[in-house]
């Protein structure tokens, strides 16, 4: 595993309130290597989107982490001061976020934006900022994009900005980009190019992809592994063939059900009951045991883990009963 | 960018017409410009033929046209009260007042806005908070007691700088100016900041609010996931997003100030239009209030326009010619 360049080990991450100690992330742990995609899928609230900014050291205060570690490349981050991390995010870890439209400044010129993070990240002169910003421009597939260089951001339809944004990921050649959401804010038909672009892009470079996603149509064209979370917890984690085809955890196998399918013979679409918890009222033992139509006496007592690939799920685990 | 000028001038042209014209109506209906003009002997005869002679007897709208054309060469008539070319006196005071407003304005703008940035990125700390509850102060003090405070405070007890007055002036051309002369910006200091104190506050606010606003917003976020420092994304990023509004307060302000300065040019002596304007209220001395009139909607008029052209400058949005082009999605 000397090519693992992403490493998450028990990440706990907390929010005290005026209520109470809410756990946004309770012992996640997973890992991605280079040039792997890994997909991280759940419902809104799931704390996909929380994972990603935890590695990014850009939490929210009060939210902090609490437990666990991040590696990346072997390198301790999430210890690292707020200096340091200024350092690693643009350089070492790329990002692009949900909604093209708001990511970039409405006030400077996209060359501007592009240059400024080349610059920040590496001893290149102006012109050769200019010129790398450039070539990532038309690497990334904007037409004209000696013209578009000047151009600000409302001048560019959502598709083309998050191109730019992929574009700015990609700046500093990181060894991993985490991209939260990258498709959800676009058309349907600008979405598979996003990602097919995305895609082939760190393939290129061997770059290793978090991509957070509640679109498991995108993981299943998109991502190598995937890792599916329900209630600040990882529920299952594999490849994303066997994931999708076999999922071992009643939650997924109730996230497949409800994925409608253009073919006509599948029996209609199946709901899973209920709703996730809220983070205040996560129930002890499994978080899903509610919802789930065969929990045991276990599954309500200890919560199932994992730190690999499997289900965390005690009647996966125990064949049936639990 | 032209199109949108040409668009904004016109605009402004049509808004002064319109003044100009609620400037002539005062001028013709506030007592008899004749009678205030010529002595109690004079015969019926003698007021017939001045009445010819200024015009009075000419259609409405002549006169009024007259009186724009007048008024776009700088002719307002002539002052009642000591019967000197309006423009003339107006002349000599303008410079006073515009110098004490602009140096209140950059004191605004210096301070006002790192003020609100300081205080709107450590909102939770000691020092915002105390900043906060200045600021409340700033507003409610009215300008005279803040204008008095600092008299009694650095020209009498401390007797550091001049209350009064405008130290020496220079002239260049017809502009007189105190900025160039050790006595003239010594006198400026105080009324300078006493009109800029409810200013600074103004300003320190607008900019906190806005910059809160500024700091949820998802680009500030993706800045800061490139790696952008954060004084950088603080002072560079999302401050420039915040300039819009400042830059319209601060545009709208001047023309209030030119105003509020009547009550500092009274507080500290200052010879400036707003002590011009109050005697000439006193004399009910017509020409020189709709010169006054018509000056300050000028200026307004004048800022007010710049204020959208500076719009287009900083936020490209705006401009004519910057209309997408790049298609709807793809």
């Amino acid at each position: 595993m000397t090519d693992t360049v992403l490493d998450v080990r028990d990440l706990r991450v907390e929010f005290p309130t005026r209520r109470g100690l809410l756990t946004a992330l309770d012992d996640v742990s997973l890992s991605i290597r280079r040039g792997e995609i890994l997909g991280v899928v759940g419902e809104s609230g799931a704390g996909k989107s929380m994972t990603g900014l935890a590695i990014l050291g850009l939490l929210e205060p009060p939210g902090r982490i609490a437990g666990g570690e991040i590696h990346l490349s072997g390198d301790r981050i999430d210890t690292l001061p707020e200096r340091a991390m200024e350092a690693v995010r643009g350089r070492r870890i790329g990002a692009i976020f949900q909604d093209p439209l708001t990511s970039l400044n409405p006030l400077f010129r996209i060359g501007d934006q592009l240059v400024e993070t080349i610059r920040l990240h590496t001893a290149l002169s102006r012109d050769e900022a200019r010129a790398r910003a450039l070539s990532l421009l038309k690497e990334v597939g904007i037409p004209a994009a000696e013209d578009r260089m000047d151009s600000y951001p409302h001048q560019f339809s959502g598709g083309m900005r998050q191109r730019v944004v992929i574009a700015l990921a990609l700046c500093a050649e990181p060894e991993l980009i985490v991209a939260d959401e990258p498709t959800t804010a676009l058309d349907v038909s600008i979405q598979a190019q996003i990602t097919a672009l995305l895609r082939q892009l760190c393939t290129e470079r061997g770059t290793a992809v978090m991509l957070v996603t509640h679109d498991m149509g995108v993981i299943a064209e998109t991502a190598d592994r995937v890792a599916v979370m329900y209630a600040g917890r990882v529920a299952e984690m594999g490849p994303v063939d066997e994931v999708v085809r076999r999922p071992r955890h009643p939650y997924t196998a109730g996230l497949m059900g409800s994925i409608p399918s253009l073919r006509k013979d599948v029996e209609e679409l199946r709901m899973i009951p209920g709703s996730m918890p809220r983070l205040d009222a996560v129930p002890p033992g499994c978080a899903f045991n509610p919802r789930c139509g065969e929990a045991g006496p276990r599954c309500r007592r200890e919560v199932p883990r994992i730190a690999g690939p499997g289900a965390a799920c005690w009647l996966e685990r125990e064949g049936g009963t639990a | 960018m032209l199109a949108f000028l040409v668009k904004r001038t016109a605009n402004a042209v049509f808004v002064m017409l319109a003044v100009a014209f609620l400037a002539f109506l005062i001028f013709r209906s506030f007592g008899d410009p004749v009678e205030m003009m010529v002595n109690e002997q004079a015969t019926q005869a003698e007021r017939a033929e001045l009445r010819e002679r200024l015009g009075l007897n000419d259609g409405f709208l002549t006169q009024y046209v007259r009186f724009v054309t007048n008024a776009v060469q700088g002719d307002f008539g002539i002052s009642y009260r000591n019967q000197q070319d309006v423009m003339v006196l107006i002349g000599e005071r303008f410079p006073a007042t515009l110098e004490l407003v602009l140096v209140a304005t950059v004191i605004s703008l210096v301070v006002g806005i790192p003020l609100g940035v300081i205080t709107a990125i450590h909102r939770d700390s000691r020092l915002a908070g105390m900043l906060q509850l200045g600021s409340i102060v700033g507003v409610s003090l009215p300008s005279f007691v803040v204008g008095i405070l600092l008299i009694l405070a650095f020209s009498v007890t401390l007797g550091w700088l001049p209350a009064f007055g405008r130290g020496e002036t220079v002239d260049i051309g017809w502009w007189s100016t105190g900025l160039l002369t050790p006595s003239g910006r010594a006198a400026l200091v105080l009324p300078a900041i006493s009109l800029a104190t409810f200013q600074i506050t103004l300003v320190m606010r607008l900019v906190r609010a806005e910059m809160l606003e500024t700091l949820r917003t998802d680009y500030v976020k993706f800045a800061r996931a490139r790696g952008v420092p954060r004084g950088r994304v603080h002072w560079v990023h999302a401050l420039r997003n915040c300039l819009m509004p400042v830059i319209t307060l601060t545009g709208m302000q001047i023309g209030n100030l030119i105003a509020f300065a009547l009550v500092t040019e009274t507080v500290f002596q200052w010879p400036g239009m707003g002590l011009l304007f109050i005697q000439a209220v006193t004399f009910v001395d017509i020409p020189v209030m709709a010169a006054y009139l018509l000056l300050v909607s000028f200026i307004f008029v004048t800022l007010n326009t710049m204020v959208d052209v500076t719009y287009a400058w900083v936020d490209p949005r705006l401009r004519d010619d910057t209309a997408e082009v790049g298609g709807t999605n793809g």
